[in-house]
């Protein structure tokens, strides 16, 4: 058997796959298995007892949301007697930020990847302060969900069909030539998404108090494209996903508790290991004390070759790194050592317009002992306070290491 | 006529001025008239119409897709540019941002640095195998200063770099000079024109340092590593080097330095030496040679007397290097076949030839020449008697009947890598009346269908006789020259003059050749290990890149294994 085909492979149905937003539908309506009773999460599976704080606000949240529950006791409850199911978004072709809560009735991000004809979603996102996925629940939580469900989404849904569509491959790659780098930053990415939308919105929305809330609210959140960038990432991930004899990562994906990673020639089996706890730099207020750990399927952009992989198309953001542009550059130069290509299409001017480092090679990895760099929010450790920084984190090695030992017993190494 | 033909890629962004490039760069390839690449907005298209450049595929473009078009002479040329988009588009420019990135892998440290010819490895024993093999795998010459390397590792090292072309100095070599730059530990040594291989650290600092004060220098100083010339290597890197200065024009005369090898390694090398047509001197520490000078080769028995001779030698060569003859062999003719009726005739014609020509095969049993695998089939050099019991049953023997040996001649002169034909006529009572009437006939035509194939046949003749024999030997000589036969009476003589022959023809080491180039210019290296060989090559004015190297999955053997079974 081949691995370095089976990976060219891969990594090339990744690069080639062209994921464009082309519409919004509810949950149960469009996500492949989702029912009354499921509620879907960031990372690997999770029970009640095992997730962390933020993600049981978050389930709380989501519960209340749905109309099942009134506060937390009702929402462990319902969880641990089984009447609620919890499953990954990864599980359903979908992907959402921190505690990634999805549920049944909430309005979802449709990307079609164009050229291989998978799906992918994700909700919608809440801006920045208290918000669900961040684990707070509080009224003033539950009236912006509201809000975004009932003015919001109907008038983007429609723009989105008058606007014939949304190429978010074509996005970040604009957005990576001005200072995003796909993740932490989608300041650029999600004014495009802005300027895109815009038109319809005009149009859809049925005054112009409301046109004017909606493009108040999506042009005040530099977060506003980063859903449909992490389900275009998404649906990037899964064409590569399943190619016999690949060591591609194709899913990498944290609960709070657990990091879970896929490996494109090993099935749907996660890979598990505790996660870490980020280091970046906190709010005012806020220490690496007050911290969860690392939570979130937008590692899904740094699978996708975006994200903390790309840092050096992001200087504005190397604070976080630790202050110099160089170390930004070191960060991607880094990631180059453990991918498997070149992006064809997402490249970085400072670098002289190379690719970004694009496809996690597990042999690499373990070989070179050299984890992924993420870029992720910090989220505080309790439930309902939200987002309190933003930094680094790394996967722990065991998982690679067990993907590898896993990968030689299936294939016979 | 021209033909336009275009290509549209849907969802792929890229920056105005990068489309604005590629639009450039096509249209300066062969037989492109024009070209247009633009995302596919209203304006731009409009543009396109102006320049007549807007086809039906591009009309239908939308504003996220981008449009490419070329106009060209014919449909072939368009296409072709239309082909090279991809890499017009990847095609990597420097940028000095990466510099100060410093790589944690070859890999990684190969793409930073692509000129890099060479790869210092100088980390744990049990580990540098591993990096040697990676460097390899790039293409690198590899100065192997780890020890600790297992012989098992240093043959398939030296093997796998022969196959590729490619150097392992090492293991557990300290020094080498590369077209002026010392690797390792080196003395700063002007260039010249001598070629020093050394499976000795210290032995190649002081006769490189002494031919330094003596007022001449070095082209290379090559190091082989100890072992090299143990008889389990077989001298591969020491061939190789001889190899390198053979070609190496501004090689003119070569030193060898070396504790005393192994016998049969001594011949091969020698037998090399001998073949690189250049002065060299030999200096085999501690060994007592039989005589001080023996053709091109000159035994020294102290470092400073190899260093004193090679410069000697060096002095009394004329300034300029003679021009190189032009060989009269096609490409791939390469071998001598020597096809004897006489026993004792092939067998000192093998004498003679096992300390001139690598690969010599015969049908005689003697040390260093190995066995023909099947005796009706000459595989590279060989030298066949055709007396032996095998061919003689049934019929006469070859002095007395040419027929066998005719067949056998044209069956040689068929084989594109035959470059010399080998024969002894042997006149006197008993012999054939007149063998040069049967094998002049055969020998014209046999040149003459070469020829037609382009190839240069030689025919060399070893004609044993009197001038009282019945068959007059004159007139046999005269014959046998009247066909382009060269004559000699002497054994000797002529089998000395067939190996000169074709020895040029011959490679001193099996596989691929060392580029000369690979080996000149301003030099770059990866360096794995020590950072004291970074910094001094650095400070020589050579480029560097220094690898945060670790040991491969952190040392875990487990890992490891497998890692190495999945890279097969």
């Amino acid at each position: 058997m081949d691995i370095n085909k089976a990976n060219a492979e891969a990594v090339g149905r990744m690069m080639e796959a062209r994921p464009v937003l082309v519409g919004m539908g509810k949950a149960i309506d469009v996500i492949p298995g989702m029912h009354e009773n499921l509620l879907l999460h960031a990372g690997p599976p999770i029970d009640w007892d095992r997730a962390s704080g933020p993600m049981k606000g978050a389930i709380t949240g989501a519960l209340i949301f749905e109309g099942r529950a009134k506060n937390m006791e009702e929402a462990e409850k319902l969880v641990k007697s089984g009447e609620i199911q919890l499953e990954p978004c990864h599980e359903h072709q979908s992907v959402g930020p921190m505690a990634g809560l999805t549920t049944p009735n909430m309005e979802v991000y449709i990307i079609e990847n164009k050229t291989h004809g998978n799906l992918a979603f994700s909700n919608m996102n809440e801006g920045y302060g208290k918000v669900l996925r961040y684990g707070a629940y509080d009224q003033e939580v539950m009236d912006r969900l509201k809000w975004m469900h009932e003015v919001m989404a109907p008038v983007l849904k429609e723009a989105i069909d008058m606007v014939g569509g949304v190429d978010i491959k074509a996005l970040l790659a604009e957005a990576l030539h001005m200072g995003d780098e796909g993740h932490n930053r989608n300041k650029a990415g999600s004014i495009l998404f802005l300027k895109a939308l815009a038109p319809g919105i005009a149009k859809a929305a049925p005054n112009q108090q409301v046109a004017s809330d909606i493009l108040k609210a999506i042009g005040d959140n530099a977060l506003a494209v980063l859903n449909p960038v992490m389900a275009a990432c998404k649906a990037m991930a899964d064409a590569a996903h399943g190619v016999e004899g690949s060591t591609i990562v194709t899913v990498m994906a944290r609960n709070g508790t657990d990091f879970g990673i896929r490996v494109s020639g090993l099935g749907d089996r996660w890979f598990t290991g505790p996660v870490g706890k980020p280091k970046g730099l906190y709010f005012p207020g806020f220490t690496a004390e007050d911290g969860s750990g690392d939570i979130g399927d937008s590692t899904i952009t740094e699978t996708a070759g975006i994200g903390g992989f790309a840092m050096a198309a992001a200087p504005a953001i190397v604070t976080f790194v630790s202050g110099t542009p160089q170390d930004a550059i070191n960060t991607t130069m880094e990631m180059y050592e453990i991918t498997e290509a070149e992006h064809k299409y997402f490249n970085i001017p400072f670098l002289g317009f190379r690719g970004t480092p694009t496809g996690i090679d597990i042999r690499k990895v373990v070989e070179k002992g050299i984890t992924p760099r993420i870029n992720t929010g910090i989220a505080h450790k309790d439930p309902g306070v939200g987002q309190i920084g933003a930094g680094l984190v790394r996967p722990p090695m065991s998982i690679f290491e067990e993907a590898l030992i896993a990968f030689a017993e299936k294939y016979g190494f | 006529m021209s033909a336009i033909q275009s290509e549209i890629r849907r969802g792929a962004y890229y920056d105005s001025v990068v489309l604005m490039q590629l639009q450039r760069e096509l249209a300066a390839l062969p037989g492109v008239l024009d070209a247009g690449v633009v995302m596919g907005t209203d304006a731009n298209k409009d543009i396109l119409i102006q320049s007549d450049l807007l086809t039906p595929e591009a009309q239908a473009a939308g504003a996220d897709d981008l449009i490419i078009v070329v106009k060209a002479e014919s449909e072939a040329a368009a296409q072709d540019a239309l082909a090279q988009v991809d890499a017009l588009l990847t095609q990597r420019q420097s940028s000095a941002a990466q510099e100060g990135y410093r790589p944690k892998s070859i890999e990684s440290a190969a793409e930073m640095l692509p000129d890099a010819q060479w790869v210092l490895v100088s980390v744990a024993g049990q580990y540098a195998a591993g990096v040697a093999r990676k460097g390899l795998e790039l293409g690198k010459h590899i100065f192997l200063f780890s020890d600790n390397v297992s012989l098992e590792d240093e043959v398939s090292l030296k093997q796998e770099a022969r196959d590729r072309g490619l150097l392992v100095m090492g293991p557990d070599c300290g020094t080498a000079i590369v077209d002026g730059v010392g690797l390792g530990f080196a003395n700063k040594v002007r260039k010249g024109a001598i070629g020093v291989v050394a499976a000795s650290g210290t032995g190649l600092q002081q006769v490189t340092a002494r031919i330094h004060q003596l007022g001449a220098g070095v082209t290379h100083g090559l190091g082989t590593g100890g072992r090299d010339l143990k008889e389990e290597v077989g001298a591969i890197t020491a061939l190789q080097a001889l190899d390198v200065f053979r070609r190496d024009p501004d090689t003119r005369v070569i030193v060898i330095i070396s504790k005393p090898p192994a016998e049969r390694v001594a011949r091969n090398l020698l037998r090399a030496a001998r073949a690189t047509s250049k002065p060299v001197v030999v200096d085999f520490i501690g060994f007592e040679p039989d005589k001080a000078v023996d053709g091109n080769l000159h035994f020294a028995r102290t470092l400073d007397e190899a260093a004193e001779m090679a410069v000697a030698l060096l002095n009394d060569l004329p300034e300029e290097a003679p021009a190189p003859e032009a060989s009269p062999f096609a490409p791939g003719q390469k071998y001598l076949r020597g096809l004897f009726s006489g026993g004792t005739l092939a067998y000192e014609a093998l004498l003679i030839l096992r300390d001139m020509l690598p690969n010599l095969y015969a049908n005689l049993h003697l040390d260093g020449v190995a066995d023909l695998a099947n005796p009706m089939q000459s595989q590279a050099n060989t030298i066949v008697d055709l007396g032996e019991d095998v061919f003689t049953v049934g019929r006469l023997h070859p002095m007395m009947d040419n027929d066998l040996r005719i067949r056998r001649l044209h069956q040689e002169a068929a084989d594109p890598e035959t470059a010399l034909i080998l024969l002894d006529v042997v006149l006197g009572y008993g012999s054939h009346p007149d063998p040069a009437s049967e094998l002049a006939p055969a020998i014209g035509e046999a040149r003459q269908q070469a020829e037609a194939a382009g190839r240069h046949l030689e025919f060399v003749a070893i004609v044993v006789g009197t001038d009282e024999d019945p068959q007059d030997m004159a007139a046999q000589i005269e014959t046998l020259e009247a066909a382009g036969v060269k004559v000699f009476t002497s054994n000797q003589e002529g089998v000395a003059y067939a190996g000169q022959r074709v020895q040029p023809l011959n490679p001193l080491t099996e596989g691929q050749p060392v580029a000369l180039e690979s080996l000149r210019g301003p030099l770059s290296a990866i360096n794995v290990g020590l950072e004291i060989f970074a910094e001094s090559l650095k400070d020589q004015g050579a480029e560097v890149m220094w690898v945060d190297w670790r040991p491969p999955a952190g040392g875990n053997e487990r890992l490891a294994a497998i890692l190495a079974r999945m890279r097969g």
